[in-house]
């Protein structure tokens, strides 16, 4: 099948660091992937760059075949490729409808209307309610941020990301501070996603790379060492080394 | 407790909250303050007039400030060119309808509106502020020196608006005036209430908190703060043409330093983020302005410092919101 997302030879250094090290990958509709690496890899670094929330020193994105090098991040997210944010980035006195709301009505080029108050427009509520009760935030659809658990926001995140209807779907580290209990709703909502949408996730959590994912990129350094299938990853010894020392810290921590 | 919940949780999302309830109380609150104002001070209707042409540019300062979190000390630019425009339309093009000389006030407000956010929008924080008090500053200086249009630091004169609908003639109490400046506010300040809670309104509130999000949402916040610029000048230029009609002068520090910040300090009085807030700040700024500098000529701006800071210090709110949050924690204590 043919790509639907391409980054080609992305690079980015800070101060003499390269963080992303001449990153090419490439996905087709429908991918898995896992995006793995100890911390300060480079994960995040990568989302920021090919979401044109940074600019690259050098190299390519490719969205549906098309070069978005030259792109500004919002056209970005209008072609279909949307992020999550690995520390929640949530408005603080809005509700988790009104947040999914908001995502809704801007994919749909109307979040700019003047008048109505979407919480009185049945087309929209009805996709809030379906969203929301996917990720099981119901009971909090009309609470304040402020006044809900992390692990929760968390999951809002989600539901926002789902709600503009993205193609290519990057979702950094979803599973980070949402409680044991929670991360099965995470699991089913991953399960849930439409068959022909491009999914990249990074993850600390090993049992929910091996569970979700069909195939698992390793970042170390700012390098991919391994690009493979999840049952060959662990036996890998550039991964191994690349892990020593830091893998325990992350799989606990996570 | 549990019942509580599966109820909830089958409960539809749609909310039945139009608040079509509440816009009614506001709009009884504000019809009410004006007939109190009516009856309290019969004879100074047009300090009272003033007082809510201001309050026109304070909620017009409220919508870029309070709501998009835009920093500016220019702000009075839209209220300005809405009053010249709405002067000149009456001295030197005969429009001198007080509605179509309205509508000049907003096209003239909405217009600056666009040109000042077309180049405070390019900077954020300590630039933008620059930015907005180089704006006040090449405004007034640019009506300074067309003083063939706008009489220069005279001002402009001899506006004479016609009677209103062609029957209530601009009496020399102000009675016409008044009434006027009540519909005026009414009519912009509901509109307002439509506007901030509308979807719009929502992404102006997200884009103040967190642009980047809504950017990762796929908004464009310029285009989108440009938006409410042009709204706030019109809002703006409403008051201005008001003080126009009723003053039937516009002068040079209608387009100044001093009115800009002033209308500021009476934002951060009543309260930013809220249209209550903006008016109860004007209300409380124009008449201890008025009283005290009747009282004692001399220090009445150090009375107006200390109220300032007191309130910046004790109600960081705003009087308004400060009031707002106890009786919501009450209510809220009380279920
Ligand atoms: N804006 C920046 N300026 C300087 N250095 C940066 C910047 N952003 C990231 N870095 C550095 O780049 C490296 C990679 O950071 P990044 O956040 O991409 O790692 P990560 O793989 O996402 O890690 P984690 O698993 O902890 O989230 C780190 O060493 C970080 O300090
Ligand atoms: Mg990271």
């Amino acid at each position: 099948m043919s790509a639907i997302f391409e980054v080609r030879n992305l690079k980015r250094s800070f101060g003499g660091l390269a963080v992303t090290n001449d990153v090419s990958l490439s996905m087709a509709p429908g991918d898995r992937v896992a995006l793995i690496g100890p911390n300060g890899a480079g994960k995040t670094t990568f989302v920021n760059l090919v979401t044109g929330n940074l600019e690259p020193d050098a190299g390519e994105v490719r969205i549906g075949g098309e070069s978005v090098t030259n792109v500004n991040a919002i056209d970005r997210v209008r072609r279909g490729l949307v992020r999550s944010f690995q520390v929640t980035r949530l408005f603080q006195d809005m509700t988790p409808a009104e947040h999914v709301a908001l995502a809704i009505l801007q994919r749909d080029g109307r979040a700019g209307r003047m008048f109505g108050n979407f919480l009185s427009m049945p087309g929209v509520m009805a996709e809030v309610g379906v969203l929301i009760g996917k990720l099981g935030l119901r009971d909090l659809a009309h609470r304040p941020v402020r006044e809900i658990a992390y692990g929760q926001q968390r999951l809002l995140e989600i539901a926002m990301a789902l709600a503009l209807k993205p193609r290519v779907l990057l979702l950094d580290e979803p599973a980070a501070g949402v409680p044991q209990s929670d991360t099965g709703r995470i699991e089913r909502a991953l399960a849930d996603l439409p068959d022909d949408l491009a999914v990249l996730m990074i993850e600390h959590d090993m049992d929910l790379v091996f569970r979700f994912a069909k195939r698992v990129i390793v970042l170390a350094a700012g390098t991919v060492i391994f690009d493979g299938s999840p049952a060959d990853v662990t036996k890998d010894p550039r991964v191994r080394e690349a892990y020593l020392g830091s893998y325990a810290d992350a799989s606990s921590a996570a | 407790m549990t019942t509580a919940t599966t109820n909830q949780a089958e409960a539809p999302l749609l909310s039945g909250r139009h608040g079509l309830g509440r816009d009614l109380a506001a709009l009884a609150v504000i019809l009410v303050l004006a007939v109190i104002g009516y009856l309290l001070f019969p004879n100074n209707l047009a300090l009272l007039t003033r007082i809510m042409a201001i309050a026109l540019l304070v909620l017009s300062l409220d919508l870029v400030t309070g709501y998009c979190g835009v920093a500016t000390l220019g702000h009075a630019a839209l209220f300005g060119s809405g009053a010249y425009a709405a002067g000149i339309a009456a001295v030197h093009f005969g429009i001198t309808d007080p509605l179509l000389m309205v509508a000049a006030g907003i096209i003239g407000g909405a217009l600056a509106g666009l040109v000042c956010g077309v180049v405070i929008l390019r900077a954020h924080g300590l630039p933008q502020l620059v930015l907005s008090i180089a704006l006040i500053h090449l405004f007034h200086e640019f009506a300074n020196k067309a003083s063939s249009w706008t009489g220069g630091s005279d001002g402009l004169a001899g506006i004479a608006p016609d009677p209103l609908f062609g029957i209530f003639a601009y009496d020399l109490w102000g009675r016409t005036a008044y009434v006027f400046a009540v519909v005026l506010l009414a009519i912009v300040f509901m509109f307002l209430r439509l506007v901030v809670r509308s979807p719009f309104g929502m992404l102006c509130r997200g884009i103040k908190e967190d642009p980047i999000r809504i950017q990762a949402m796929g908004g464009s916040p310029t285009i989108a703060l440009l938006k409410m610029y042009v709204i706030s000048g019109a809002v703006a230029g409403v008051g201005g043409a008001l003080n126009a009609v009723s003053t039937q002068v516009v002068g040079l520090d209608s387009l100044s330093f001093t009115l800009s910040a002033e209308s500021l300090v009476m934002l951060v009085l009543g309260g930013t983020g809220s249209l209550f807030g903006a008016v109860t700040g004007t209300i409380v700024f124009m008449l201890f302005e008025d009283l005290v500098s009747a009282a004692n000529p001399f220090h009445w701006l150090t009375m107006v410092g200390a109220l300032l800071i007191a309130v910046v210090l004790f109600a960081p709110k705003g009087l308004y919101g400060t009031v707002a949050e106890v009786l919501a924690r009450r209510r809220g204590a009380g279920r």
